[in-house]
């Protein structure tokens, strides 16, 4: 008789990363820009060697057959294109690096969502933004703010798809309770939370997450690869905490943590919730 | 302007079609002109929770469609005069609703009515998300179970976020009725307290309405227990919400189980 070996009962991690890629701009006429990037590297030999490398063909829309020849060239100079951005376009052709949607700009600041950035670049070159800022808000999330000042109101995500907060950077205040179903996705810092976040809600943050109220539902800090974030929470009841991948269940926090003011975070290679005194 | 009030709860039989019924015949029996609209399409029940169901020809889908006029499709109440019922229509699917349709007849209600009372289907999708659409406040249905009080948080989510009121920056009034409360499990601590339920919502309470025979009774014989059996603890404690309801404050007594003859000596009625 043979018997299955039977099945590793190991958690599978999932975990979203952040890489820096560079990304070239071709602008026509395609041989002129050509000329000026041979210079480039000319000045810099193997800058590119091993970079991840996007090429952003928003502004020359070439087609396909123009971007296979394109992606040849730039190949021949030690250019490998990791992927390519192109509105309007899920997939090209499979023998094309694939199709990158959702960009966000490296600053100094951290990292911008497009709209974003163009807002603040408008703002450093002394002119107005294009759209008014209400309009951007309602394409992110509906309804007006009540949670936090003249801010996109992530509260307001009674649905579920999740509602991922607009603003350039710092801390997402949200004064009202969170409720069952909302998915708060703060990819910018720290989420305060003043209220309580029931059971079957979701907090999603880049950075620490503070709870002033009971927190029922999940909580994720340092979601993008930041292993210093932490949770807080005046009262833990959790479904599930995690930081940086590393993740508790609730079950795992029965008895000293459950219905304390907690905090979590990683010591080495786990996740450790301890009380707050 | 009437007000439009939705009963909604997220999870199903928990009572919500029960207290559309009484809290409406309640407020009805105060002397203002209430409406009560059955969403629940291809599910209805409310007819029968009314007594009204052999006197349905048109319903809310006719009307939405152009096929009956409104005055056709209303259905009187034979005991108190300003009920009226619009009943759900029971062969069609929810399908059958459109937003623009269910806007015109709420907005037509509420210039003839004082009250009207949508009656949520059970879920999250189309239907209940419809009932709610044109609400100005909202009754959330709760047992004191942990199942329903996640999914009226759920529910509570919505209405701050797809209702008229709430895109236009608006707050919409919601209120909690906790039904099916049953003292004597409350003391053993078998069900969530009134405070954890108060607790997790985070919305103020309209009543507490005690588990109760009576209730199932009267939806049987096809009338709403504020109407049938006034003096008994259910219909007191929905006639009480319905006060409540109106702006009128008084103080909720949790329900408590006869303890025997002290309780008797100390005066404490049973509720």
């Amino acid at each position: 008789m043979t018997f299955a070996a039977p099945l590793e009962a190991k958690s599978i991690r999932f975990r979203a990363r952040s890489f820096v890629a560079f990304t070239l701009t071709p602008e026509a006429p395609l041989d002129v820009w050509l000329e000026g990037l041979d210079h480039w590297i000319g000045n810099s030999p193997g800058y590119f060697a091993g970079r991840p490398v996007v090429l952003d063909l928003n502004t020359l829309k070439p087609d396909v057959a123009a971007i296979e020849s394109l992606v040849g060239v730039l190949g021949h100079r030690g250019i490998r294109i990791y992927a390519i951005e192109l509105d309007g376009h899920t997939a090209l052709a499979p023998n094309l690096p694939p199709v990158l949607v959702g960009a966000k700009e490296a600053t100094t600041d951290g990292l911008l969502p497009r709209e974003a950035r163009a807002e603040v670049l408008d703002r450093a070159e002394g002119r107005a933004p294009e759209q008014p800022a209400e309009a951007r808000a309602g394409t992110g999330s509906a309804g007006k703010d009540q949670a936090s000042d003249g801010k996109v109101d992530a509260s307001k995500a009674g649905d579920s798809e999740p509602q991922i907060a607009q603003e350039a950077s710092g801390t997402l205040m949200i004064k009202a309770p969170i409720r069952s179903g909302q998915a708060i996705v703060h990819p910018h810092g720290d989420v305060i939370v003043l209220g309580s976040v029931a059971s079957g809600s979701e907090i999603i943050a880049a950075g620490s997450i503070h709870v002033y109220g009971t927190l029922r539902g999940r909580a994720s800090a340092g979601a993008l690869g930041n292993r210093g974030a932490r949770i807080f929470c005046r009262k833990n009841e959790a479904e599930l905490l995690a930081v940086d991948g590393w993740y508790v269940t609730a079950e795992e926090m029965e008895g000293v943590s459950r219905g304390k003011p907690v905090q979590a975070f990683l010591d080495g290679e786990s996740l450790r919730v301890s009380t707050l005194s | 302007m009437g007000k439009v009030v939705v009963v909604t709860s997220g999870k199903g039989g928990v009572g919500k079609t029960t207290s559309t019924a009484a809290l409406g015949a309640a407020v009805a029996k105060t002397g203002k002109k209430v409406a009560l609209v059955d969403f629940d399409v291809g599910l209805r029940n409310l007819d029968l929770i009314m007594g009204a169901e052999r006197r349905v020809v048109f319903d809310l889908v006719n009307v939405i469609q152009g096929t009956a006029k409104l005055s056709q499709a209303l259905i009187r109440d034979k005991r108190v005069e300003t009920l009226f019922l619009l009943p759900a229509s029971q062969t069609r699917d929810k399908d059958a609703l459109t937003e623009e349709g269910v806007g015109e007849v709420i907005d037509k209600l509420r210039s003839v009515f004082d009250y009207v009372f949508c009656d949520s289907p059970a879920g999250i999708e189309r239907g209940a998300q419809l009932a709610m659409r044109f609400a100005d406040e909202a009754v959330i249905v709760t047992n004191p179970e942990v199942s329903s009080v996640r999914d009226s948080d759920r529910i509570i989510g919505l209405l701050d976020a797809r209702t008229m009121k709430a895109e236009q920056g608006e707050h919409i009034a919601k209120h909690v009725l906790v039904t099916r409360y049953d003292a004597a499990r409350a003391a053993r601590g078998e069900m969530l307290s009134i405070d954890d339920v108060l607790e997790i919502l985070s919305v103020p309470l309209l009543g507490i309405i005690p588990e109760s025979q009576d209730v199932l009774r009267a939806s049987n014989l096809g009338s709403p227990v504020t109407l049938s059996e006034p003096l008994n603890s259910a219909a007191r404690a929905y006639l009480d919400a319905a006060r409540r309801l109106e702006g009128e404050e008084l103080p909720v007594i949790v329900p408590f189980e006869r303890k025997g003859f002290l309780d008797r000596l100390l005066g404490r009625r049973a509720a």
